[in-house]
């Protein structure tokens, strides 16, 4: 099995090292989070909150905190006009892989960090399954990844690529966000590790169908 | 000329499943054969049923045609594939509206408000979604070719996606809608009708109905779209 | 001497129904030099990213074969080495980083670091190569892409525009690898310099083509 092949990991290597120098991606994701959380304080106050709603408002940050910086992996090789090189010197499902990858790995890091100051700063919202939660935050960043990838790839084509990007993600990615959300109260009220396997499965089929037809389709995609 | 006794043969056809399904009586023990059985908690309101779910139903029928159209774009590279994959996606998001409008309305009689969330009304928002989606891409990209592969491009992903919903839904909401009380597979999107045989030939003869309307109007959209592009050219 | 074709057969594209260019064919072999001539917008760019496999042909095909052998068009970037404007390096790496980084994704076996530095001392901005290429003036990014299309020894080089942006020095060098590819493999140049288009074995003009 060579699904990561080393020029995945080198196009993975490469955005990792452009991110760091540039930090595009990386300081909207972080004030998204910040402003978004603040505001969620704000309005929340002391009043006392649904652990059903609290935990739908966790994922609504998350989706609009990747919404601001997950299409970057893609926009910024078109803006800066290098996907003409990347075309000349990999593979499209090498290309896919990487940025996936790089996806993956931006969106874990941003679901665990704003998992962790959500439940520091939220003192209603109380975990009591914590393999559930953690479970749900892992598995469903390895399905926001797969679908904010493709389309990422699609809009990065188009002419009003930041508006365009929640608008066409937000269809596709509503099975898993309803599915998170459910996952995550399951934490919260207490449930078995058991009661949640029904959530995992959907949400690993789901990664398996996205990153699938990915690689089918990104070739017409990232081709002029 | 054939296409027009068809054309005739359809309009005669859906005229008749409208009177059927607006006069035929309503009556607690049906004896004649046009009489509908009454169904209890939803009485005349039962009506929509030979509307509403035929134009549900013409909007996926829509939604995969304009799916399959666009994979046969990517596999020909064929503008005129992409013609009608949209086409189809225009029809589709009408049909949608109408659906949409029709179960709305239906609720707010029934369930006393105009929307609920529902799983089978959270679906039919999420088609709506998609077709708009849809056509806020191609409006956002400008060269034809590039236009046509990534909204067939995307009309795939969401066709792959849309599917989910069918084991999410059940998980998360309970069912409001007719045929899905009581019925543990009834919370899905699709609803399984217990109907009286009568009932029954008038929902299929108008879902039929529909079903060739739509394919008329696809054909229509098809010729004139084409026949703009021609006159386009020779300005 | 059939170790090396490439063969473009009756190519045509077309942009929002509007046809570029149509019925375009011809053969290349190993050795041979061609250039594609015409004024702006008749589509020689167009051509010449059809023919890297950048962009589809809306009808026809462009077939390569290595050593008697057809090669794949998903893999036909590793015989290829392309130089255009349009053709960006990374801004926020420095000169070798982008050479290094380009080795590694090509997933380059050989010991390429050897190579990378030759290429940057061919073109002469081997004193600047650790800068970032933001830094670099327009004539030395186009040094630099010279050595990045260089860096593989593709067999089959395409050059849009060469010698944009360059000085005297740089157009040198430039014709200096245009000599030297000619004799090991194919080449392919758009442009107007009349200068340019004197090493070429055949020349397609776009422009008459489309009256013909």
């Amino acid at each position: 099995m060579k699904v990561f092949s080393a020029p995945a990991i080198h196009v993975f290597l490469k955005d990792s090292h452009s991110e760091i120098r540039t930090r595009y991606a990386l300081n909207a994701l972080l004030m998204f989070v910040v402003t978004a959380l603040a505001l969620v304080l704000f309005s929340v106050g002391n009043d006392v909150v649904g652990t059903d709603v609290l935990s739908g408002i966790l994922w609504v940050i998350i989706f609009f905190s990747g919404m601001s910086g997950l299409s970057r992996t893609f926009v910024s090789e078109e803006e800066r006009g290098t996907t003409a090189t990347l075309q000349l010197i990999a593979r499209p499902t090498s290309v896919l892989l990487g940025k996936l990858f790089f996806n993956f790995v931006l969106i874990l890091s941003l679901n665990v960090l704003v998992a962790v100051l959500y439940i520091v700063m939220i003192n209603r919202f109380v975990i009591l399954t914590p393999s559930i939660f953690w479970a749900t935050i892992f598995l469903g960043s390895c399905a926001l990844a797969s679908s904010s990838t493709i389309i990422a790839a699609i809009i990065a084509k188009a002419n009003t690529k930041g508006t365009l990007y929640p608008v066409l993600s937000f269809p596709i990615m509503l099975p898993l966000l309803l599915t998170v959300m459910n996952a995550t109260r399951l934490a919260t009220e207490g449930a078995a590790f058991s009661e949640a396997l029904g959530e995992f499965q959907i949400l690993v089929s789901y990664t398996v169908v996205v990153v699938t037809i990915s690689i089918l389709l990104f070739g017409f995609v990232w081709k002029d | 000329m054939k296409s027009t006794t068809a054309k005739i043969g359809l309009v005669l056809w859906l005229t008749l499943v409208i009177c059927a399904a607006i006069l035929f009586p309503m009556v607690p023990a049906p004896e004649k054969w046009y009489e509908f059985p009454i169904i209890p908690g939803l009485e005349e309101k039962a009506r929509i049923i030979f509307f509403h779910v035929p134009m549900a139903w013409t909007t996926v029928v829509a939604f995969v045609a304009a799916m399959i159209y666009g994979i046969r774009f990517l596999m020909t590279k064929n503008l005129d594939y992409d013609l009608r994959s949209v086409s189809a996606a225009g029809l589709g998001t009408m049909f949608c509206i109408l659906a949409t409008v029709t179960g709305s309305l239906w609720a707010k009689f029934n369930w006393g408000s105009f929307w609920n969330w529902d799983p089978r009304e959270t679906s039919i928002f999420v088609l709506l979604l998609i077709y708009g989606a849809y056509f806020a891409l191609r409006s956002a990209v400008d060269v034809e070719e590039k236009r046509a592969t990534l909204s067939a491009v995307y009309a795939i992903i969401a066709g792959v996606t849309v599917p989910f919903f069918i084991f999410v839904m059940p998980r998360i909401m309970t069912g409001l809608h007719p045929g899905s009380k009581g019925d543990p597979q009834g919370a899905g999107p699709v609803v399984q009708f217990k109907m009286a045989p009568n009932m029954l030939l008038v929902f299929f003869a108008s879902l039929l109905g529909f079903t060739l309307l739509y394919f008329w109007l696809f054909n229509l959209k098809v010729r004139s779209s084409r026949l703009e592009l021609q006159q386009q050219s020779q300005e | 001497m059939n170790h090396l074709t490439l063969t473009a057969g009756s190519l045509k594209k077309e942009f929002n129904r509007r046809v570029i260019f149509d019925s375009i064919s011809f053969t290349l072999h190993e050795g041979e030099a061609f250039a594609i001539t015409g004024r702006n917008g008749s589509g020689k760019s167009t051509l010449v990213k059809i023919l890297c496999g950048l962009l589809s042909p809306t009808k026809g095909t462009v077939r390569v074969s290595v050593e008697g052998k057809e090669v794949n068009a998903e893999i036909l970037f590793r015989h290829l080495g392309f130089v255009a404007p349009y053709l960006n390096m990374y801004d926020e790496f420095s000169g070798i980083e982008n050479l290094m980084l380009f080795g590694k994704i090509r997933g380059l076996e050989n010991n390429f670091a050897g190579d990378a530095e030759e290429l940057l001392r061919q073109f002469n901005i081997f004193e600047r190569r650790h800068d970032e290429v933001r830094t670099y003036s327009s004539g030395m990014k186009q040094r630099l892409k010279f050595a990045a299309a260089l860096l593989h020894r593709p067999e089959i080089l395409v050059m849009d525009e060469p010698t944009s942006n360059l000085d005297e020095e740089g157009i040198a060098a430039v014709r200096s690898v245009i000599a030297e590819h000619r004799r090991r493999g194919i080449l392919i140049i758009a442009t107007n310099e009349k200068e340019d288009v004197k090493y070429a074995d055949a020349v397609l003009n776009l422009d008459e083509r489309k009256l013909r």
